[in-house]
C-alpha cells in the first residue's frame, strides 16, 4: 500500500465502531477506499487486487496507524487475514495494539521499504516471509533483511502470552504500591 | 555537571518516577495508574474480557465512565434512535453496575465529552496518571498529569490491575517564547506546531509545552493545545502545574479535601531549572497567525492569509504524494488563497473546543451577525455542565438569533459517530481535531481552525482573517 499517514479512520471507518465483540470487523477493512457507495469494489485499491485480496503481510509507508486509539484497526487487520504489517513507522498506540491481537508490526528503513515495492513491482507473485523467531524479513528471490522487536513483546508474541496473567504475577507489588 | 543538574528532573520524570510499580531491564515496566476514564465505544470489548476470565474491576473507585462519542445531541428525552449505539451506550450503564463503576448517564447534567468533564470535575490533576482509550486523553495533559490515550485491551489491563506495561518515553520540549498577537488563538498555536512537526514528529516522545505563551494561556486554552498533541504523533503533552492550574482546580467536586496540602505537593513537579530534555526546539509567538487546514491531516495546514500550497514545491516524495491526494480529496486547486474557499456547513465543538471559553470567543464574533443563509452552523457545548453555564450567559440566544443550532454535549461530528456527518463533498469549518478523509462523514471536507474563526466562516460564507473581524 503505497500511502504514508494511513489513519485508522482509514482502516476502520467510524460507522463499524459500534459493534460490542472483538470479532467480524475484518469485512470492514479500509471500507470507504475498498467500496464505492453504491457497495461496488473499487478496482484500483490495492486489497481488491489478487495479491491483496489473500495477503497476509502488508506494506505500507511511514506513519501507518495514526490517529485514534481504536483498537478496532488492529481488530479489522488482523480478521482480515493480516499477521504482519511492514512499514518505516507506526503510530504508537496503533503499534501497541498490533501485539495484544497477534499482528506483528515491523519497523524497516525507508530504503528497504523502497526495495520491497520495487521488488514487488517486479515480480510476478511475489512474496515476502517474516520469521519472528529469527526477526528477519525474507524474499523468495535473495531478500533478507532484520528488523527488531524489543524482548518482552518478542517474547509475548512469541508464546502467545496474556499480559494481564503476567502483570498480576506482580500482584503482591500493586498491593504494596496501593499501601504506600 | 553540577549536583543540582544531576539530581535535576523534568515534570515528567518526576511522575514517572513516583508510578513505577515494577521494571526490569528489557522489559516493559509496569506503571501505576492513578485515573482510568471509560466511554462506551472502547470499552465493551474489555469489559467481557474480564467477565470471560472471571476478573473484577481492582479500583472501581479510581475509574469513572461517561458515554460521548456516539450520542445523538438532540431529542435527548427519546431512546437513541439508531440501535447499535443505544446497545453500546446500555451496554456500558450495565457494565458499570455491575462492576460498581460511578457512570455519568444521558439525563445527567454531569454527562459531556471524556476530556471535558474530566477537568471540569476536578477528576483530572496535577502529578497523576491518567489514561482513556482515546487518543485526546492527552488534553489532559494540560493540569501537569501524564495523560494517554490506550487501546482496549489495555482498557481491559487498567480495569483488571490499575497498571499497564509501558516504555519509557523520551521528552521532547516545545518552548513557545513572546507573546501571541491579537486574534491568535491556542488553537493557532498547537496547529502551526504541528505543522512544523509534521504527523509523526512527536512519535516516541512526551512533550513539554514551555515558554512564555503557553505559560499565558487559561487552563482551557492549556487543554486545547494538550488535546492536539497525539495528532503530531506524540502520545502525550504536559503543562508544568502553576497558580493557573491551582486556581483553576480549587473547589471542583472532586478537587483533593485538604487542597493547600495537595498544592504543596503539586508545586514539587514542575521540571528543574536544569533539567534537560532529550530534544528541545523553540518557537516564537510572534511567528503564529490564525491558522486552517488545507488537506486530510492536520499537518497540511498553512497561515489564514496564504493560499492552498503546490504539492511540487515539496522536497519529500512521500509527502508531495500525500499533498496531491489530499488536494483531490478536498477538491481544491493550488494557489486559491484561503479566505477564498467557501463553507457549507460550521461545526464549533469536541474536545479541542467546545469548553465554555471556546463557546464565548464563537458568540463575540457572531453577536449581531446571521449565518449566511446557505451554511448550516451548529455549535454542541462539551459537557451539560458547560451548556448550562452558557445558557445562563445568554450565550446560546447569541448562537440561535444568528441561525446556529444549540445542541446537547458529545463528540458529535468531530468524528460523525452519531448523525451529525457531513454529506459527501460538503465543505467544513471545524473546531475539532481531525481533517481526516470521511472523518466528519463520507467524502465530508474538513478544515481545522479555532472556534473565533469557525464562527466567522458561518457569517461570511468563506474563510476570513479573524484579526480584521468588525465584531459588534
Amino acid at each position: 500500500m503505497d500511502r504514508s499517514d494511513v489513519d485508522t479512520d482509514q482502516i476502520i471507518p467510524k460507522q463499524f465502531l459500534k459493534r460490542i465483540e472483538r470479532t467480524g470487523f475484518g469485512q470492514y477493512l479500509f471500507f470507504d477506499w475498498r467500496f464505492d457507495e453504491d457497495g461496488s469494489e473499487r478496482p484500483e485499491f490495492e486489497l481488491n487486487t489478487k495479491a491483496g485480496r489473500r495477503g497476509t503481510v502488508l506494506v505500507a509507508r511511514r506513519n501507518f496507524g495514526c490517529g485514534s486509539s481504536r483498537e478496532h484497526a488492529a481488530w479489522a487487520l488482523a480478521d482480515y487475514g493480516f499477521r504482519v504489517l511492514i512499514a518505516p513507522s507506526f503510530a504508537d498506540i496503533f503499534y501497541n495494539n498490533c501485539f495484544k491481537n497477534g499482528v506483528l508490526p515491523i519497523t524497516l528503513e525507508e530504503h528497504e521499504i523502497e526495495q520491497l515495492f520495487d521488488r514487488c513491482e517486479r515480480h510476478a507473485d511475489y512474496q515476502v516471509t517474516a520469521d519472528l523467531e529469527a526477526c528477519r524479513v525474507t524474499d523468495q528471490h535473495g531478500l533478507s533483511l532484520e528488523f527488531e522487536v524489543d524482548s518482552s513483546r518478542h517474547h509475548c508474541l512469541l508464546h502467545g502470552l496474556d499480559d494481564i496473567d503476567m502483570t498480576l504475577e506482580h500482584e503482591h507489588k500493586i498491593a504494596a504500591y496501593e499501601a504506600r | 555537571m553540577s549536583p543540582a543538574a544531576r539530581s535535576a528532573r523534568t515534570l515528567f520524570e518526576k511522575i514517572w518516577a513516583a508510578h513505577l510499580v515494577h521494571h526490569e531491564e528489557g522489559r516493559q515496566t509496569i506503571l501505576y495508574i492513578d485515573r482510568h476514564l471509560v466511554h462506551e465505544v472502547t470499552s465493551p470489548q474489555a469489559f467481557e474480557g474480564l467477565r470471560l476470565a472471571g476478573r473484577r474491576v481492582r479500583r472501581p473507585d479510581l475509574t469513572t465512565a461517561t458515554c460521548d462519542h456516539n450520542v445523538p445531541t438532540t431529542d435527548r428525552q427519546l431512546p437513541i434512535a439508531d440501535p447499535i449505539a443505544r446497545q453500546q451506550v446500555d451496554t456500558l450503564r450495565r457494565n458499570c453496575q455491575e462492576f460498581d463503576i460511578q457512570f455519568f448517564d444521558l439525563n445527567d447534567p454531569r454527562q459531556g465529552i471524556v476530556h471535558v468533564i474530566g477537568p471540569e470535575l476536578g477528576l483530572t490533576q496535577p502529578g497523576m496518571t491518567i489514561v482513556c482509550g482515546d487518543s485526546h486523553t492527552s488534553t489532559h495533559g494540560a493540569f501537569g498529569a501524564l495523560a494517554f490515550g490506550i487501546g482496549t485491551s489495555e482498557v481491559e489491563h487498567v480495569l483488571a490491575t490499575q497498571t499497564l506495561l509501558q516504555q519509557r518515553p523520551k521528552t521532547l520540549e516545545l518552548r513557545v517564547d513572546g507573546q501571541l498577537g491579537p486574534g491568535v488563538t491556542a488553537k493557532d498555536v498547537v496547529l502551526y506546531l504541528i505543522g512544523r512537526l509534521t504527523t509523526s514528529g512527536g512519535a516516541g516522545f512526551v512533550v513539554e509545552y514551555t515558554g512564555d505563551v503557553i505559560r499565558r494561556l487559561t487552563m482551557e486554552q492549556r487543554m486545547t493545545v494538550c488535546n492536539m498533541t497525539i495528532e503530531a504523533g506524540a502520545r502525550a503533552g504536559m503543562i508544568g502545574p502553576d497558580q493557573t492550574t491551582y486556581d483553576y482546580l480549587r473547589g471542583r467536586p472532586f478537587a483533593p479535601k485538604d487542597f493547600d496540602a495537595a498544592v504543596a505537593r503539586w508545586e514539587q513537579l514542575p521540571t528543574d531549572p536544569e533539567a534537560r530534555y532529550d530534544r528541545s526546539r523553540v518557537f516564537s509567538g510572534a511567528d503564529v497567525v490564525p491558522q486552517v487546514t488545507w488537506g486530510t491531516n492536520p499537518s497540511q495546514v498553512v497561515s489564514v492569509n496564504e493560499s492552498v500550497p503546490d504539492p511540487d514545491g515539496l522536497s519529500d516524495e512521500a509527502d508531495r504524494k500525500t499533498a496531491v491526494r489530499a488536494l483531490e480529496y478536498m477538491g481544491l486547486v493550488p494557489g486559491t488563497p484561503m479566505c477564498d474557499i467557501e463553507v457549507d456547513r460550521v461545526f464549533i465543538g469536541s474536545c479541542t473546543n467546545s469548553r465554555i471559553e471556546d463557546l464565548r470567543a464563537a458568540a463575540a464574533v457572531v453577536r449581531g451577525y446571521r449565518r449566511l443563509d446557505r451554511v448550516n452552523a451548529m455549535v454542541v457545548p462539551g459537557s451539560g455542565l458547560v451548556k448550562q453555564q452558557a445558557e445562563s450567559e445568554g450565550i446560546d440566544r447569541v448562537f440561535r438569533d444568528a441561525g446556529f443550532e444549540w445542541r446537547d454535549a458529545g463528540c458529535s461530528m468531530c468524528l460523525g459517530m452519531n448523525p451529525d456527518q457531513l454529506a459527501p463533498h460538503e465543505r467544513c469549518a471545524s473546531t475539532s481535531n481531525r481533517n481526516f478523509e470521511g472523518r466528519q462523514g463520507r467524502r465530508g471536507r474538513t478544515h481545522l481552525v479555532s472556534p473565533a474563526m469557525a464562527a466567522a466562516a458561518a457569517i461570511d460564507g468563506h474563510f476570513v482573517d479573524i484579526r480584521q473581524w468588525n465584531y459588534r
